[in-house]
């Protein structure tokens, strides 16, 4: 629910045009302005890189400590025939995983919700178990549900979403503002009602936070969990083989296969959000 | 309003006692009568702690009777909750972000199952009603304090119920804008004829709008006296400048402060007990 403003006119950042919003802009002086907020982070990134292309020769760093980006994305070329695919697989494992994860979560949160007493009984316990390093439990998921697998993984990352979800959800459906709920019932509104018109979209910024967690946490699984033993054409099995025969090169360019998936992934949901929740705090500008 | 308008609200006998787990219950009204009868705009007025929300939660079956009777319209209140006999306004204006303006003011309708062309057509017209006709599309948080509130009252307005419990309606608003959606308030109650409980602490608000105005006293909250507030309608700017209203305004203040404020009118040691007390009230 906005705050209740004092003065008896359209608050600023008013971006819905309306009778008193300025005429709409072209989309290239929209473009420039893009391009503009963007630039000073490009700078730096590029800067980044070239000092750390100079700094490796000029500290005389040895190859296995910090290779230089140029040879980094040599690799990444060379070894494109085995790291694509690696990458393909991780990600499916990690988009499954996350899957899993979050209908779990989010049905739980559902049946929580609906019964105090449930919630009741169960909160805490999500609370401790979100709070224990659930990556531990790798092995384990590895062998239950075999670990060549690709499931196993996806279990693992399942597990790690699934509470962060889970509880994000359960806020989100049952922190309603009392008098919304009044005003439904004023109405005579049924449950199912409140559920679908007030619970529900105000559960959605809830489970985007939530998801937005999950993205990163779910490479994260997939990554360790592949550490732990499976196929070979995964980017987890990658960067340990790699690692072992000192070629950290061939390491780093996995990681920044890895990293790239992770920012995509993050990118797409943050995109999901503006496009469906539009109207809310963390997605628009001004007020 | 003529006394021989059919009531709408008939309160019989009402106790209300808020049990507290392992301890003596706080009672929050005690031996309430009161009858409101059609197209009358009834204020309810006290200190804080006297019960008046709770009376209006009553009268709109938020909350049940601990002992005697609510009738409204001649059913049980919560038979006349279910046939959606009540508009509400709260002191926040309760607005949902993820709905337009236009949607917001639907809802009711749209709970109601009503088809989404009169739905339309129909919160266009309370909009219009509010003078927001041009903020259809707008998102609450994009409307200012006063705004919001034009827009919940449009909405209370909306599937016509037969009365109107507002809550402290404009207690959030600044005192300019606050007259300002007084007069509006009462231009729409005398366009549409509707019966309104509105509940308040400020005392010019309750005069400048009322029919009857309600006194209450705290601890427990009871009615101590019930004011005609006989000002001519239609009331507008200048009727807040007339004697008659000063007048009003003196006798609902007298009602609130009970003996005190007659102690301070022949002068002497009640006279500081007075100021205090007028400090804490409107």
């Amino acid at each position: 629910m906005a705050d209740p403003r004092a003065a008896d006119r359209p608050a600023p950042g008013s971006s819905v045009p309306g009778p008193r919003s300025p005429a709409r802009r072209s989309a290239a002086s929209r473009a420039w302005d893009t391009l503009r907020y963007y630039a000073p982070a490009i700078v730096v990134f590029v800067a980044g890189l070239v000092l750390w292309e100079f700094a490796v020769s000029a500290l005389g760093l040895q190859k296995f400590i910090l290779p230089k980006p140029s040879a980094i994305a040599a690799a990444l070329i060379e070894r494109a025939g085995t790291l694509v695919p690696s990458a393909r697989t991780t990600f499916v494992e990690a988009v499954g995983g996350l899957a899993i994860g979050t209908l779990a979560g989010t049905l739980v949160a559902f049946v929580t919700s609906r019964f105090a007493t449930a919630r009741d009984a169960l909160l805490p316990w999500a609370v401790a178990a979100n709070a224990v390093p659930i990556i531990a439990f790798a092995p384990i998921m590895n062998n239950w549900f075999g670990v060549l697998s690709p499931l196993s993984k996806m279990m693992i990352v399942a597990i790690l979403v699934f509470f962060p979800v889970m509880i994000n959800v359960t806020r989100g459906l049952s922190q309603v503002d009392a008098s919304a709920v009044e005003l439904m019932r004023s109405y005579a509104a049924s449950e199912w009602t409140i559920l679908r018109k007030v619970r529900i979209p105000n559960a959605l910024p809830f489970f985007f936070t939530a998801l937005k967690i999950a993205t990163t946490l779910s490479l994260i699984g997939a990554i360790v969990g592949e550490y732990f033993g499976g196929v070979d054409l995964v980017l987890g099995r990658q960067i340990v083989q790699s690692a072992s025969a000192l070629r950290f090169d061939v390491t780093w360019a996995a990681i920044v296969l890895g990293a790239a998936m992770g920012i995509v992934f993050y990118l797409v949901v943050a995109g999901l959000e503006r496009l469906l929740i539009p109207w809310h705090g963390s997605v628009r500008e001004g007020g | 309003m003529t006394e021989s308008a059919p009531a709408v609200v008939t309160i019989a006998g009402v106790d209300k006692t808020f049990e507290v787990a392992g301890q003596a219950g706080t009672q929050a009204l005690q031996g309430i009568d009161l009858e409101i009868r059609r197209g009358e705009f009834v204020s309810l007025i006290g200190p804080s702690g006297c019960g008046k929300s709770t009376l209006l939660r009553l009268i709109g079956d938020l909350t049940t009777p601990s002992a005697g009777t609510v009738t409204v319209n001649g059913k049980t209140a919560h038979r006349a909750r279910l046939d959606r006999d009540y508009g509400m306004v709260f002191q926040a204006p309760v607005l949902f972000d993820w709905r337009t303006v236009e949607e917001n003011v639907a809802l009711p309708l749209e709970i109601l199952g009503r088809p989404k062309s009169e739905r339309i057509a129909r919160a266009r017209e309370m909009l219009e009603l509010v003078e927001l006709q041009g903020f259809l599309r707008h998102h609450p948080y994009q409307l200012s304090g006063g705004m919001q509130q034009r827009v919940a009252i449009a909405r209370a307005l909306a599937f016509e119920p037969s009365i109107q419990l507002m809550d402290e309606t404009f207690g959030a608003l600044d005192e300019m804008t606050r007259e300002r959606m007084n007069s509006e308030v009462l231009r729409i109650w005398e366009r549409t004829g509707t019966t309104i409980v509105f509940v308040t602490h400020s005392i010019p608000e309750a005069v400048f709008l009322s029919s009857r105005v309600v006194v209450m006293s705290a601890r427990p909250g009871r009615i101590s006296q019930v004011i005609e507030a006989d000002l001519p309608r239609p009331r507008g700017f200048e009727t807040r400048e007339q004697p008659r209203y000063f007048g009003l305004v003196t006798q609902v203040r007298e009602a609130l402060h009970g003996p005190q404020a007659q102690v301070a009118t022949v002068g002497g040691p009640g006279s500081p007990a007075r100021t205090a007390a007028e400090g804490a009230v409107g």
